[in-house]
């Protein structure tokens, strides 16, 4: 059985064109699949439906057989789906150690969520440095570290990431992505990675699923796609 | 020198309920981000409920009881069945919604109980402590400060420290990535206003008193004094609504004291537009974020 999977999805705004259109998409369990596309593919739009942030306007979405369709996005994250959002998705007005509990509040007890909070300060030690900084005194790198640390402290099975690496320097990058293969790769985490930076995501992932206007036109493993320089052009734009 | 420390003692009783009643919209607009303009209205309601249970029993603390919980359960039902159903996306329905609120309240609670003042006795003594002979706070201020001081201490241990207090912070400051984090934003907006009406019935409780006493308008003034608090101290600041109602309260009574009652409500607007112009975002608004 998939991990996750959407059945016929179809997204749009108000009465325009579908956004998405009739998507179907499987990831097995531990997979790490990176979801690539030109602006305006509709990447977002995709993860966000999938967390119930935007209602859908036809098709299923099922997390382990369990179908989540009707359920709100809170209810989604409870049943084990993440979404990292794009643009450092910090509460600012927090510190450090008030977002990171935050994100285990409803799957930890308050010692659990206590030992969680120090995990992921060992698995971002920058973050350890600044656990009573107030969110909007972190730097770009940190804010993705902690919406990432903090997406991962509620121990979800599913995780939506949606482009990490934008505005990061490429060292900041690679440390990111490197924690995320290796956290999926230790516990099973099955992460569905939308990026703009292709080459980064390839590298991470084992399959990658190319979306143009709304739809899906390669599904392949990654290191063939990366090699193939007709789809990267058509597609990608490099 | 007499005169003074009277009018200082005065004064900050005063502000203690006005910071109160301050802190109740800084609640409701970090939960909901709206002005609730029938705070005041919904406020005296509960103080009516309050009365009624107090003229039944003869206590005073079965009254305040039952004015904390109605006005508790009135924010809670304004806020589901009226406020919720309202487009976000533009301020101006909800204040309308709260005006109209005000007017079907007031009207409501006249033909209810009748337009006339109904005396509301202290529980506590109003003559003043004479220290030195000079006379300072009474018994009854003592009590307003005492409630002010253990209701803004509780509501700090239950936003500072607790999680449901995390909840409520997050769920004010970012609701979209609150809920992708499993917090029920929508359960957190309306506990928030909840909060936020039992704290100024618990204002008006205290100040009604000491006015002409109880009818439909009682907390009209309050409301106005605690609106320019709440904006001076910076809407989003519980702090700023602490010191700022302080400061009023003690504007208030010194400019009553010294000049007329008919100047006070003229020192509170200048202090309003001075604040304004030289920090429009009141004096303890957040700071700005870093950016790079």
């Amino acid at each position: 059985m998939s991990a996750f999977a959407c059945k016929d999805l179809t997204v749009g705004y108000g009465d325009g064109a579908p956004v998405i259109d009739g998507l179907e998409l499987d990831m097995a369990e531990g997979a790490v699949v990176a979801l690539l596309g030109a602006n305006g593919a509709g990447k977002t739009t995709l993860l966000r439906a999938l967390a119930g942030l935007e209602p859908a306007r036809s098709g299923a979405v099922f997390l382990g057989g369990r179908d989540l369709t009707n359920l709100s996005t809170e209810d989604r994250v409870r049943s084990g789906l993440s979404l990292v959002p794009e643009g450092r998705s910090v509460v600012v007005e927090l510190t450090v150690d008030e977002n990171l509990r935050l994100g285990g509040l409803w799957r930890h007890r308050a010692r659990a969520r206590k030992a969680a909070v120090e995990e992921m300060y060992e698995l971002f030690p920058p973050l350890d440095r600044r656990r009573d900084a107030a969110g909007h005194t972190l730097s770009g790198g940190e804010r993705q570290m902690l919406a990432l640390a903090r997406a991962l402290m509620a121990r979800p099975e599913v995780l939506l990431l949606d482009e990490p690496s934008l505005g990061l320097a490429p060292q900041a990058t690679a440390q990111l992505l490197g924690v995320l293969r290796a956290t999926a790769a230790r516990t099973g985490l099955t992460v569905l990675l939308a990026e703009q930076n292709v080459t980064g995501a390839l590298s991470v992932a084992q399959r990658g699923v190319v979306l143009s206007l709304g739809a899906i036109v390669a599904d392949r493993p990654a290191a063939e796609l990366a090699a193939d320089p007709a789809l990267r052009h058509a597609y990608l734009g490099f | 020198m007499d005169r003074f420390v009277f009018l200082l003692s005065a004064g900050l009783a005063r502000g203690a309920v006005l910071a109160l009643f301050a802190l109740s919209l800084v609640i409701v607009w970090r939960a909901a981000r709206v002005v609730n303009f029938a705070q005041a209205a919904m406020a005296v309601a509960a103080v009516y409920a309050a009365f009624a249970v107090t003229a039944a029993t003869g206590s005073y603390w079965a009254g305040l009881l039952t004015g904390l919980a109605s006005g508790a359960l009135l924010g809670a039902a304004v806020e589901r069945g009226l406020m919720r159903r309202l487009p976000h996306h533009n301020p101006l329905p909800g204040i309308i919604v709260a005006i109209g609120l005000v007017m079907v309240l007031q009207a409501g609670l006249a033909i209810a109980f009748g337009p006339e003042h109904r005396p509301m006795h202290p529980p506590f003594s109003e003559r003043p402590f004479i220290i030195g002979g000079v006379p300072v706070l009474s018994p009854y201020d003592l009590f307003i400060l005492i409630a002010a001081a253990v209701v803004m201490g509780g509501l700090a241990l239950l936003f500072g420290r607790t999680s449901l207090g995390l909840q409520l912070r997050a769920a004010a400051f970012a609701p979209e990535t609150s809920r992708l984090l499993g917090v029920r934003v929508p359960r957190m907006v309306t506990l928030g206003w909840a909060l936020a009406v039992a704290t100024a019935a618990l204002a008006a409780l205290l100040l009604v008193p000491t006015e002409l006493g109880l009818n439909p308008h009682a907390a009209d003034l309050l409301f106005v004094n605690a609106f320019a608090v709440a904006v001076i101290g910076g809407l989003d600041s519980p702090v700023g609504a602490l010191l700022a109602g302080i400061g009023v309260g003690l504007l208030v009574s010194l400019v009553t004291g010294y000049a007329s009652a008919a100047a006070a409500p003229l020192a509170v607007l200048a202090l309003l537009t001075l604040v304004l112009l030289v920090r429009p975002g009141g004096i303890f608004s957040a700071k700005e974020a870093r950016t790079a």
